[in-house]
């Protein structure tokens, strides 16, 4: 229920991590030396014994301090250390680190919001606990005027405790009423308040009946619901920013006195910038100056590298291979991916808000609902009795009763528990109803570069060749950092095969590598450099002399890790499956086979992804799609729910609704199991507090309800939801 | 009956405090790291010299 309580938030955490991420780039590099490691592999008391000692012995370090709920160090260091200098200090150390940028990680350090809520909690529970005391000496039979002294001193203890912590509440309804809406904080807002006045005013007449513990008790319970709905919200958040602090979009200018490193924010059209082998373009342009070969996977799907020579477009995104490039800028900062990004942010947010939640679907039967009940209750009164102190009572009786304490825990509580689960098991929820719409789920379509492949690829011909040519193609391969290479250097490596004597070993960016061996010229590389013949998988080519025709390398992608455990645990749980990718048909048509995926197309365009996706849709399909490249944030848009790797490009894990944190795809098919069991907890919950209701109701509405009876049903209601929930572990 | 006279100030000021107290620890950060600290206190290194 909590879920319409707040005001509406943006549809993602992390598209409040991406404007940092801009806003970091609009800085200029950090001069003070506070420097955040992120240590993805701490876990122990030992680890952050280890990693602080060896900061603190390192020189220049002041102090270092481990945040281990964060899996970060905090380092004070002099200024002129950088993280590169400490990275090697916590790697010698045994533990993996990564530059955070620290700026873009101070908004999650002060969580002001929730340490607000925190207070207001603390508050309304330190007066439940104090008015309850007094409040069970009534309900044991205190009389005349000990009554009224506890009663007046409950006033005293809860008047201003609510005006203090009940003021999220207020604020929320007033800015609905405002609105002419009406939302969970209106009914509730009523609730407290109609307690308050009507106790007062029984109290001051001796009466017997006071609700001061029911008022105090209900902000309680709902802030409960409020500050664990926050932290979900804030752990995404915390996470999304972390993704986003990991890339640091710096770029290298070549101005007049040489190359200097400034942030892409900086660049501008005309610029010209260096990019070096490994590195992504930060901007779109045109290269003036060498050659070597681009990898476009992530937005285009295609595995084949692309040959870059002077005069060709790049666009920002795109990662260089072999040879540095210098390119110059033509389009920056708004004008290109950011921009892009941005857009298809409004898009993802317009079209989540299409979903209504459970808990939105509850809230809208159940405000107008509670209204009037309490309203016909109290015209039902004060006709049959004509007396307005009896009607006010009862009808401040129903409005407690049926005021949402278990509605308001029914969702956060199991939403905090299936998000802590599958975080552990490294997938962040971003979105609020995202388990939701995953337990919906009854197709998956699956993007192939990158998402079901690990985007590196693997020799599968080594058979085909003798041992002199292989140990020719070793020697030639390990002059070269091209992925193909690498991959043909660990294979022939594996096989136990030695590197052959080469002299005059260079290596031609674009086009490979090449050599003298025994005073003939061997090369290794593109077709049309060694005089192959092209084929439709990836392939490097052999030639060595002029003894026959060059010989293909070929090579498939290598699966990402639990790529097929996945698809056969998805087919054997009935879901369908589908591999959409804009890669060529040979190449999609083997991996469809080797994972037995009945369903495929290749060469889509990301229009035609979306096409396929809405069509399904359309179908009455609820699909669930798992990408990672440019080319398919349309189509994470467009599907019911979506994940995408923390490998892929900002804007495809902008767009969608979970982010993949570890290398493997095995806990995709858990996340939807997970998912199911929550949303059916959900639905439970609903169930045992709308009981509650139908039994406590009537005795409210037949004045048969006492304050004893309203604490007893409110908090049972609570409880019991909140053990319900935590069965999902 | 008199002796509530004392009895319900006195338990209002106890809980004030605890809750006093609770304010406190939110306002120097004490709930920053939660596990680093419920492990930090297992570790010998800082019982001769505190950390700061």
């Amino acid at each position: 229920m909590t879920a319409t309580l707040r005001p509406p938030a943006s549809a993602c955490p992390a598209c409040s991590a991406a404007p940092a991420a801009q806003a970091l780039a609009a800085r200029p590099a950090p001069e003070e030396a506070h420097i955040v490691l992120s240590l993805p592999t701490i876990h122990c008391a030992a680890c952050m014994a280890a990693v602080e000692r060896a900061l603190h012995a390192a020189p220049g370090v002041t102090a270092a301090r481990v945040n281990l709920t964060q899996k970060r160090v905090n380092i004070e260091a002099a200024p002129d250390m950088a993280a590169a200098d400490l990275i090697p200090v916590v790697e010698a150390a045994g533990y993996e680190a990564h530059e955070l940028d620290a700026s873009a990680i101070a908004a999650t350090a002060t969580d002001r919001a929730g340490r607000d809520l925190l207070m207001r909690l603390a508050v309304a529970g330190f007066a439940s606990m104090n008015v309850m005391l007094l409040s069970i000496a009534v309900w044991s039979g205190a009389e005349g005027q000990t009554r009224d002294l506890f009663h007046w001193i409950s006033a005293l203890i809860v008047l201003p405790a609510v005006a203090f912590s009940a003021q999220p509440f207020f604020r929320n309804a007033w800015t609905a009423l405002k609105a002419r809406t009406l939302n969970m904080d209106v009914p509730i807002s009523l609730a407290i308040l109609l307690a308050l006045v009507t106790s007062l005013w029984e109290t001051s007449l001796s009466g017997e009946h006071a609700y001061f513990d029911a008022a105090i008790a209900l902000t309680f319970f709902l802030l409960t619901g409020r500050y664990l709905d926050h932290r979900t919200r804030a752990v995404a958040r915390s996470a999304a920013e972390e993704l986003a602090a990991l890339e640091v979009p710096r770029a290298w200018r070549i101005g007049a006195e040489g190359e200097e490193q400034v942030p892409v924010a900086e660049l501008r059209v005309g610029d010209l910038v260096r990019v070096r082998p490994g590195g992504r373009m930060p901007v779109d342009g045109e290269i003036t100056e060498g050659t070597s070969e681009l990898d476009r996977s992530l937005l285009t799907g295609e595995t084949l590298p692309v040959y870059a020579a002077p005069g060709r477009p790049v666009s920002a995104g795109e990662v260089n291979l072999t040879g540095p490039l210098t390119i110059r800028a033509s389009a920056v900062g708004r004008d290109t991916s950011l921009a892009r990004m941005a857009d298809l942010v409004a898009i993802a947010e317009s079209g989540r808000s299409r979903y209504t939640s459970l808990a939105d679907r509850a809230a809208k039967l159940y405000a107008p609902g509670v209204h009037i009940l309490s309203a016909l209750a109290f015209l039902g009164w004060l006709a049959w009795s004509g007396d307005l102190r009896v009607a006010l009572n009862i009808a401040a009786a129903v409005l407690i009763i049926t005021c949402p304490c278990a509605l308001g825990l029914a969702v956060p509580a199991v939403t905090t528990a299936a998000s802590g689960r599958l975080f552990k098991r490294g997938l962040l929820i971003k979105d609020a109803t995202a388990l939701e719409r995953l337990a919906q789920i009854d197709t998956v379509v699956f993007d192939k570069t990158g998402t079901l492949t690990a985007g590196t690829p693997e020799l599968t011909n080594l058979d085909d060749f003798t041992r002199r040519d292989l140990q020719i193609a070793l020697a030639l391969a390990q002059g070269s950092s091209h992925p193909l290479s690498q991959a043909l250097t660990s294979a022939a490596q594996a096989a136990g095969i030695t590197p052959a004597d080469l002299e005059d070993l260079e290596e031609v960016p674009g086009h490979g590598t090449q050599a003298t061996w025994q005073g003939r010229q061997v090369r290794l590389g593109r077709a049309t450099w060694t005089g192959g013949q092209a084929t439709e998988s990836t392939a490097a080519w052999l030639r060595v002399g002029t003894d026959g025709p060059a010989q293909a390398f070929l090579f498939t992608d290598r699966l990402r890790e639990g790529a097929a455990e996945t698809v056969a645990a998805l087919k054997s749980a009935g879901h369908r499956v589908i591999l959409l990718s804009g890669d060529t048909t040979a190449a999609v048509e083997t991996l469809a086979r080797r994972l037995d995926i009945p369903h495929w197309m290749a060469e889509a365009l990301p229009q035609d992804k979306v096409a396929r996706i809405e069509a399904l849709t359309a179908e009455g399909r609820h699909v669930l799609m798992v990408g990672d490249g440019l080319n398919d944030t349309a189509a994470l848009t467009a599907a019911h729910a979506s994940i995408s790797p923390a490998s892929a490009l900002d804007a495809a894990r902008v767009a969608s609704d979970i982010v993949l944190l570890g290398r493997s795809l095995a806990p995709i098919p858990q996340a939807l199991t997970t998912a199911t069991k929550a949303t059916r907890r959900i639905r439970e919950n609903f169930t045992i507090a709308t009981w509650y209701n139908v039994i406590a109701v009537p005795l409210a509405v037949a004045g048969l309800c006492s304050p004893l009876i309203a604490a007893l049903a409110m908090s049972a209601s609570s409880i019991t939801v909140s053990l319900n929930a935590l069965r999902l572990r | 009956m008199n002796v509530l006279t004392y009895l319900i100030p006195i338990s209002l000021v106890l809980g004030g405090l605890g809750l006093a107290f609770f304010v406190f620890t939110l306002r120097s950060n004490q709930y920053d790291d939660p596990e680093g600290d419920a492990r930090r206190i297992l570790s010998g290194e800082y019982d001769d010299h505190p950390k700061p």
